[in-house]
């Protein structure tokens, strides 16, 4: 590329370090390449999270066995959990987007540990191979969901210690990414950038930072706990032993209640970027959305009972559960009005990252308002161990984290790869995506409501329409996806090349070139403004 | 490269230090809470259980911990002071006193294991719930906390040498400073698992 006037600096992509190719890559410490190489493992391991749920549903197109025995219905269960909440969406946003844009939008040169930073990467990747070689060691593969319930997960004959191994170094991985922001925001932010000058998206990982801190150790000593039960027969949790199942419970969604916020903390986020840039105004109360983001990770610790409404608590434990889990709605909702009064009489600029920004809000919102169905004490002892439960949480974590996801690849596409992409081919893809997708969970509403179990191969013959028409909105849902995907991997070829500030967007991202030079800044800039000045 | 020099100062690294010290005590904490839910289903057997312990090998350790931290505190000191080679003995003093603890450690398990009491032994299993889930979180809670001691060990080594070496100086001894935090953490925990599995009888 010779384009002089854009910059006489090469960009990070063109960068000559000490290694050449792909030792370029997977030995470097620049937060824009860790960003990319940890997109790419995300996105290759996302591929396989998702072919498992496309067999996984087509498996339940007809009652009986259609594809797959159960047993194997069963591994499929485990590892889709597995891949897809410990591989792919909790670091989906902070570790893609987090490191390739925190630094840019904080006028920083890179994150306070560069090196950690990598290591961090190294964790992550081992941590997934030790989960996807459990698959294929001897024996039979995992089979007891990613919540490794006990006395289960040390009884059952499957190869549990390198899955629950893998989820423990990859929340090694999620701990170390989290410090390095928490330092970075702290210590790095350009000259004049206070507090409240900072962007949205930087405060969202902020909180997340915390979170990832201060809850993940609780998921790994419990983790290490379920290996020495498997090696050493303890008894922490063996009821023949003296120990208590529900306290493995309890301790493992006090991390995994908070690991929620972790997903969609960043995920609204890159909301809060996207929609004041496509309506050319200021985002509406902006201190309410930091501070709702600072509430959201700090009730959010508090809530971990509801998971457990039937496993056997104290009737006031219970209330007290269910009253917090409601409060959690409150900042979640502010979050939403203050979304939606940005676009009011703005002047929106109707592209491809709004609508995802917009449909995101849709399906979070049908997510939203049925985690207070389930976290309503009478109503939950009827949806408990359904399908409800599984719409719920695909409209949060899939349509809350994977449409963000999807909203700020295209946002920050042209800054990452110096191109634009196809419009009107994303625009379809998003289409097709949305409407499979809300035939697929919303089908699985109905079916949960009915008394359809979850974590079954087989189901009552009064299922069976319901779940061909989810089985089909899987298809529809996948061929978006494909568009998606292809599109922008295509328009990394036949793109135009992209503007510093395409869409004009105000936060400091976008004042330097597309894409960024190795260095980020040629001069690290002084900050005068708040982050969304359209005045 | 500008970008190294102008992130790297000390503060920023004693602050990543920090936040790591916290994850360290939560991953502790979760082994509390199993700790206190057990002990008070179990109160009685805990207190026999305990009463098993040698409480004076305890305390030794407990004082060989203690003097291990203050030594290393003073290291930080001589190397302000440009004092390398008393740096360099009360590092290596740490060291020493860090190797003391875990051969006490492996005698006062050694013990144990020879009395046949180890999670899943048949002896042990006879003498009831409450004996099982002490002497398991007794191991586990003291192993991993030997797990630290050990990488401690690491760390400390790898501070010596670069003392030895003058990479850590007078000017720049945050390195020194971070392996100090990290070994007064794990002299902390002990000060919790010492009363906890020794002096509750």
């Amino acid at each position: 590329m010779s384009d002089q006037k854009m910059t006489e600096e090469p960009s990070y992509l063109e960068h000559k370090g000490k290694y050449k190719g792909i030792l370029s890559w997977i030995l470097s410490t620049d937060h824009k390449r860790i960003g990319i190489l940890y997109l790419y493992s995300i996105l290759a391991f996302f591929a396989i999270g998702a072919s498992i749920g496309l067999l996984m549903k087509f498996e339940l197109i007809a009652p009986g066995k259609t594809i797959m025995t159960a047993q194997t219905y069963n591994a499929f269960f485990t590892l889709h959990g597995i891949v897809m909440i410990f591989a792919v969406v909790i670091p989906g946003l902070p570790a893609v987007f987090g490191n390739f844009m925190l630094p840019l939008m904080i006028g920083a040169k890179d994150v306070a540990f560069p090196r950690l930073n990598l290591l961090s990467w190294y964790f992550y990747v081992t941590g997934v191979l030790l989960v996807v070689i459990s698959q294929f060691l001897g024996g039979s593969a995992p089979d007891t969901g990613w919540t490794f319930y006990a006395p289960y997960s040390f009884r059952t004959a499957g190869n549990m210690l390198p899955a629950v191994f893998g989820a423990f170094v990859l929340g090694f991985s999620s701990i170390l990414t989290g410090l390095n922001f928490l330092v970075t925001i702290h210590r790095l932010r350009a000259p004049g950038m206070t507090w409240l000058k900072m962007p949205l998206f930087p405060w969202t990982l902020y909180a997340t930072g915390w979170v990832q801190l201060l809850a993940t150790p609780i998921i790994g000593i419990t983790l290490l706990m379920i290996v020495a039960e498997r090696v050493f027969h303890i008894g922490f949790f063996d009821p023949t032993l003296g120990g208590d199942p529900i306290l493995y419970q309890h301790l493992f969604w006090t991390y995994s209640h908070p690991a929620v916020y972790i997903m969609i903390l960043p995920a609204m986020g890159a909301i809060s970027e996207i929609i004041p840039t496509f309506s050319h105004k200021t985002v509406f109360g902006y201190r309410f959305i930091v501070g709702s983001s600072l509430a959201i990770a700090f009730v959010g610790y508090f809530v971990w009972g509801h998971h457990m409404f039937t496993s056997g608590m104290s009737s006031v434990a219970l209330y007290v559960f269910s009253l917090l889990t409601f409060l959690v709605a409150i900042p979640s909702a502010v979050k939403v009005f203050n979304w939606i009064s940005t676009m009011h009489k703005g002047s929106i600029d109707l592209q491809t990252p709004l609508y995802w920004a917009v449909a995101f809000i849709f399906v979070f919102m049908i997510g939203g308002f049925s985690g207070l169905v389930l976290g309503s004490l009478a109503a939950d002892i009827h949806l408990h161990n359904t399908h409800f439960v599984v719409a719920h949480f695909h409209f949060i974590v899939f349509g809350g984290t994977g449409y963000a996801f999807f909203g700020a690849m295209h946002y920050w596409y042209p800054k990452i790869t110096g191109k634009m992409y196809d419009s009107r081919w994303a625009n379809i893809g998003l289409l097709l995506f949305f409407v499979g997708f809300t035939t697929l969970y919303g089908m699985m509403f109905y079916l949960g409501f009915k008394g359809m179990p979850r974590r079954y191969y087989d189901y009552d013959e009064m299922f069976h329409f319901a779940n061909i028409i989810s089985t089909m909105g899987s298809w529809i849902m996948y061929s978006g996806l494909a568009i998606i995907i292809i599109n922008l991997f295509a328009s990394l070829k036949s793109g135009t090349k992209a503007p510093a500030d395409p869409w004009g967007g105000k936060t400091l991202e976008w004042t330097i070139p597309s894409p960024p030079p190795a260095e980020n800044f040629e001069e690290i800039p002084i900050v005068t403004k708040g982050p969304y000045n359209y005045k | 490269m500008s970008a190294i020099e102008t992130h790297q100062d000390d503060l920023t690294s004693k602050f990543g230090m920090w936040l790591f010290l916290y994850t360290e005590m939560l991953l502790f904490g979760g082994l509390f809470i199993v700790y206190s839910v057990y002990r008070y289903r179990n109160a009685a057997a805990f207190h026999l259980a305990s009463e098993e312990l040698s409480v004076a090998v305890g305390t030794v350790n407990t004082i060989i911990l203690l003097i291990s931290s203050t030594t290393i505190a003073m290291s930080i000191t001589a190397i302000r002071k440009h004092n390398k080679k008393l740096a360099l003995i009360l590092l290596c003093s740490t060291i020493l006193l860090g190797l003391a603890f875990l051969v006490n450690k492996y005698f006062e398990w050694g013990e144990h294991l020879r009395e046949h009491i180890y999670p899943g032994s048949n002896i042990l299993a006879l003498r009831g719930h409450g004996d099982v889930l002490f002497y398991g979180l007794y191991y586990f809670m003291t192993g991993l906390h030997a797990l630290h001691i050990i990488v401690g060990l690491v760390f400390i080594v790898i501070v010596t040498v670069s003392v030895a070496k003058a990479k850590i100086n007078a000017d720049n001894f945050v390195l020194l400073e971070n392996g100090g935090l990290y070994w007064h953490l794990v002299d902390l925990i002990w000060i919790f698992l010492f009363p906890l599995f020794y002096l509750i009888t």
